[in-house]
């Protein structure tokens, strides 16, 4: 039972497994990288770790974009990108001292959808598209729209060349995947089958294989207008219509966007927490990316927590907590009024030597010396008890945690050795200025700089 | 106590997981609850430990005091096949229909078709009797999408009704929203102590009590231990540094003195103690925005060891006890 006991290995000593650590400021710094995705499932700090990635980049020198979804509105705010207007605004209060600058937008999905329509059409029929009930729908935000206009825009900032960096933080999907599939699967709607059916509902064709064909087909118009009613039918028709000389377009661009992000100069992040669902959602992620030839830089892990004291386990944090607060089961009083009346027996009388530091392992009973003093003297005694009871509550509490995280990641890391990590440790509270984000990317870029290692 | 039971929350709130504990404690003496997902997620199926949930309603666990929990995994696609199937008898034609791209045309991308199917699904199941005229589930929970989306999702009357203005998904659509509108259905938010998942809950309440959608309860989920109250706060301040030493030395720790086990002890001990401090401060500001709401409020804790089936009873058991079922 010494202090460094066989239990801290199980309980707190971190680094154990050999993941990879992820260089950020490489990434972040080299020139060939031009796109950094941030991706993962919602509520893991995608945003802040974005926003934190594009700040350290732009105080390195480099002219960076942050295209964010769905900021926190206080963060927006301290970013100065809380109107939505669609364009990237330039960040106020970034170091430039290394000649880089920091821009930041927040996505309007209907506003870049809208903006396709335009500069693909005519005025006349843009005003068409653009005033049709079924594309209002669309365009306001139905399942993949957001996901496809967030990769629409990434298209558009890097086809404008004007950065040498563009972070991006994906939506909070249903599954962290639909930004890869959302682009497809609207594309091939808009491009697909189906379209030409709804456009050319009542054409009979000459031969008779595409007569058969076309029957069967203004069946299946007379079963969708039944199915979703007429009126709606005849939108979708009017938008299909409309929208006829853009379709090619639509597919081109969906297919140029995914080719984006197979580039070399793409990066993936994910981004997890270490609790099981976070992780099992980055584990899905990291085998998606590698089937679809995307390439994984590596993984974020937010809100790791450490602990100075991760030696003293948490059974031993209890035992002792427990000893403090009911001092009638233990020789507790002696033990204190020990401590309190002659410290030159303590059980550790010259601390600071290695050796004697394994001497609390085997405290002996008369450590303690003399007979308790009992009494008036024994209150604020008792509350200093109660508050480092309190302490080492916590610290169990804290050590729990720890153990649970590391078994979360050691999961993860069994299962994907490959993948480079970088930790951030737990903040009190949420951040919401560049301060914070400065600090937030000072800890990516450290990998794991909070927790002390073994035997420093 | 009303019977259909949407859960929503931010993500990584733990909605799943509430909803699943939601089911458990209705399903007591003999009561029966239907545990529905409509995001295609499987998580009821991981958080019970089975395997993936088919489109099919299926018992999945026995609540204490023997009462029933059913799940079901609703898969838009197969929702719209059956409906075809019920009202149009397409058979084979379906199948066309799907190869056409029109089935995946109309659960993915056309507006709202996928919620409705989704929501009519579930309140299908509210409404079902059995033959002898009782109701086939006595409760439905459902664990339905993040606060975010939540009252779009609900909301279908206004997308789909103002877009098929007739036809059976504008009836389908109209007959979801008695349901959903009335006192049958009760919409609780999960959220954790912390400022975004707050604020979101709190622009939620507010969307959904615009879109006149029946709020229920606010379940804050993760919530851990007090461990020091603000008086054990003060105390850290003010408590010198050497008589904590010789307490945690007394307690067995080490050596009190400069360099001693239980002297180096007390820095990090205390830097812990002031995060907590902090976190608390910023707990106790979240919990009083909450208070503002004026919703009924349920505190969760975090449990030590990780979210598992165990854990999910002892979810159940603390929601039973605060008297949300």
């Amino acid at each position: 039972m010494s202090p460094e006991d066989p239990a801290r290995h199980r309980e707190g000593a971190r680094p154990l497994t050999a993941a990879r650590v992820l260089d950020v400021d490489h990434l972040l710094e080299d020139p060939q990288t031009r796109i950094v995705v941030c991706c993962g499932s919602g509520g893991v700090g995608k945003t802040t770790t974005a926003a934190a990635l594009g700040l350290r980049a732009a105080e390195r020198g480099r002219k960076v974009v942050v295209l964010t979804i769905d900021p926190a509105r206080r963060l927006a705010q301290s970013m100065g990108i809380d109107s939505l207007d669609n364009t990237p605004r330039r960040v106020k209060g970034v170091d430039d001292a290394a000649g880089g600058e920091l821009h930041a937008m927040m996505l309007d999905m209907k506003r870049t959808f809208d903006e396709i329509v335009e500069s693909h059409a005519d005025p006349e029929r843009a005003a068409a598209i653009l005033g049709n009930p079924f594309y209002q729908s669309l365009s306001a935000g139905f399942a993949g729209t957001q996901e496809y206009m967030a990769m629409e825009k990434l298209g558009q900032l890097r086809a404008k060349d004007e950065w040498d960096l563009i972070v991006v933080d994906t939506p909070p999907s249903r599954s962290a995947l639909d930004f890869l599939d959302a682009p497809k699967r609207l594309g091939s709607f808009l491009d697909g089958k189906l379209i030409r059916v709804l456009l050319a509902p009542a054409k009979v064709g000459g031969r008779a294989g595409m007569k058969f064909l076309n029957v069967g087909m203004s069946m299946m118009t007379g079963v969708l207008g039944k199915v979703l009613g007429g009126q709606f039918l005849k939108d979708v028709q009017t938008f299909v219509a409309a929208m006829d000389s853009m379709f090619g377009g639509f597919r081109t661009r969906a297919d140029a966007t995914y080719k984006l992000l197979q580039a070399p100069g793409t990066a993936f992040l994910v981004v997890a927490a270490p609790e099981r669902d976070a992780l099992r959602e980055a584990a899905y992620f990291v085998q998606r990316l590698a089937a679809e030839d995307m390439p994984l830089a590596g993984l974020v892990l937010n809100r790791v927590h450490g602990s100075g004291a991760d030696r003293l386990s948490a059974e031993r944090a209890i035992a002792a907590a427990e000893n403090l607060e009911d001092p009638r089961i233990v020789d507790q009083d002696h033990g204190k009024a020990g401590v309190r009346t002659s410290p030159g027996n303590s059980p550790d009388p010259d601390g600071s030597s290695g050796s004697a530091d394994s001497g609390p392992g085997t405290p002996s009973p008369d450590t303690t010396g003399d007979a308790p003093a009992e009494g008036p003297t024994d209150a604020p005694e008792r509350s200093v008890d109660a508050l480092a009871a309190g302490l080492l509550r916590l610290h169990a509490e804290r050590m729990h945690l720890l153990a649970r995280e590391q078994r979360t990641r050691d999961r993860f890391t069994a299962r994907h050795p490959e993948v480079a990590v970088t930790e951030v440790a737990a903040l009190p509270g949420d951040v919401h200025d560049l301060a914070g984000l400065r600090d937030i990317g000072a800890r990516l870029a450290t990998g794991r700089p909070e927790l002390p290692e073994p035997g420093a | 106590m009303s019977r259909l039971q949407v859960v929503s929350g931010k993500g990584g709130t733990g909605k799943t997981t509430v909803a699943a504990a939601l089911a458990l404690a209705l399903a007591t003496e003999g009561k029966r609850a239907l545990l529905v997902e409509v995001e295609g997620r499987q998580g009821i199926a991981q958080l019970f430990e089975t395997e993936a949930l088919p489109y099919e309603e299926r018992k999945i666990a026995v609540a204490p005091g023997g009462g029933e929990v059913y799940a079901l995994a609703i898969d838009a696609e197969l929702a719209l096949l059956d409906y075809l199937q019920m009202f149009y008898k397409l058979g084979s034609a379906g199948r066309a229909l799907k190869k056409l791209g029109a089935i995946d045309f109309a659960t993915t991308i056309a507006p709202g078709v996928r919620d409705v199917l989704l929501t009519g699904k579930a309140c299908e199941a509210v409404r079902r009797k059995d033959k002898r005229g009782r109701f086939v589930y006595d409760y439905v929970v459902m664990d339905a999408p993040p606060t975010g989306r939540i009252t779009r999702f609900l909301n279908v009357n206004d997308e789909v009704a103002g877009l098929a203005k007739v036809g059976p998904i504008h009836n389908q659509a109209q007959a979801v929203m008695r349901v959903l509108k009335s006192r049958e259905t009760a919409v609780h938010l999960v959220t954790l102590l912390e400022e975004m998942p707050v604020q979101e809950t709190v622009d939620g309440i507010a969307e959904l009590r615009t879109a006149r959608l029946p709020v229920g309860r606010v379940v804050v989920n993760m919530v851990r231990p007090q461990v020091l109250d603000a008086t054990g706060l003060e105390l850290v301040r003010d408590t010198p540094r050497a008589a904590l030493a010789r307490s945690l030395s007394g307690a067995g720790l080490g050596g009190a003195r400069r360099g001693g086990h239980a002297e180096r002890l007390v820095d990090p001990l205390l830097a812990q103690a002031e995060e907590y401090g902090e976190r608390y401060t910023l707990e106790q500001e979240q919990r009083a925005v909450l208070g503002e709401l004026g919703l009924p409020t349920h505190e969760l804790p975090l449990l030590a060891e990780g979210m598992d089936l165990a854990g999910l009873y002892e979810l159940a058991t603390e929601l039973r006890k605060q008297g949300i079922a």
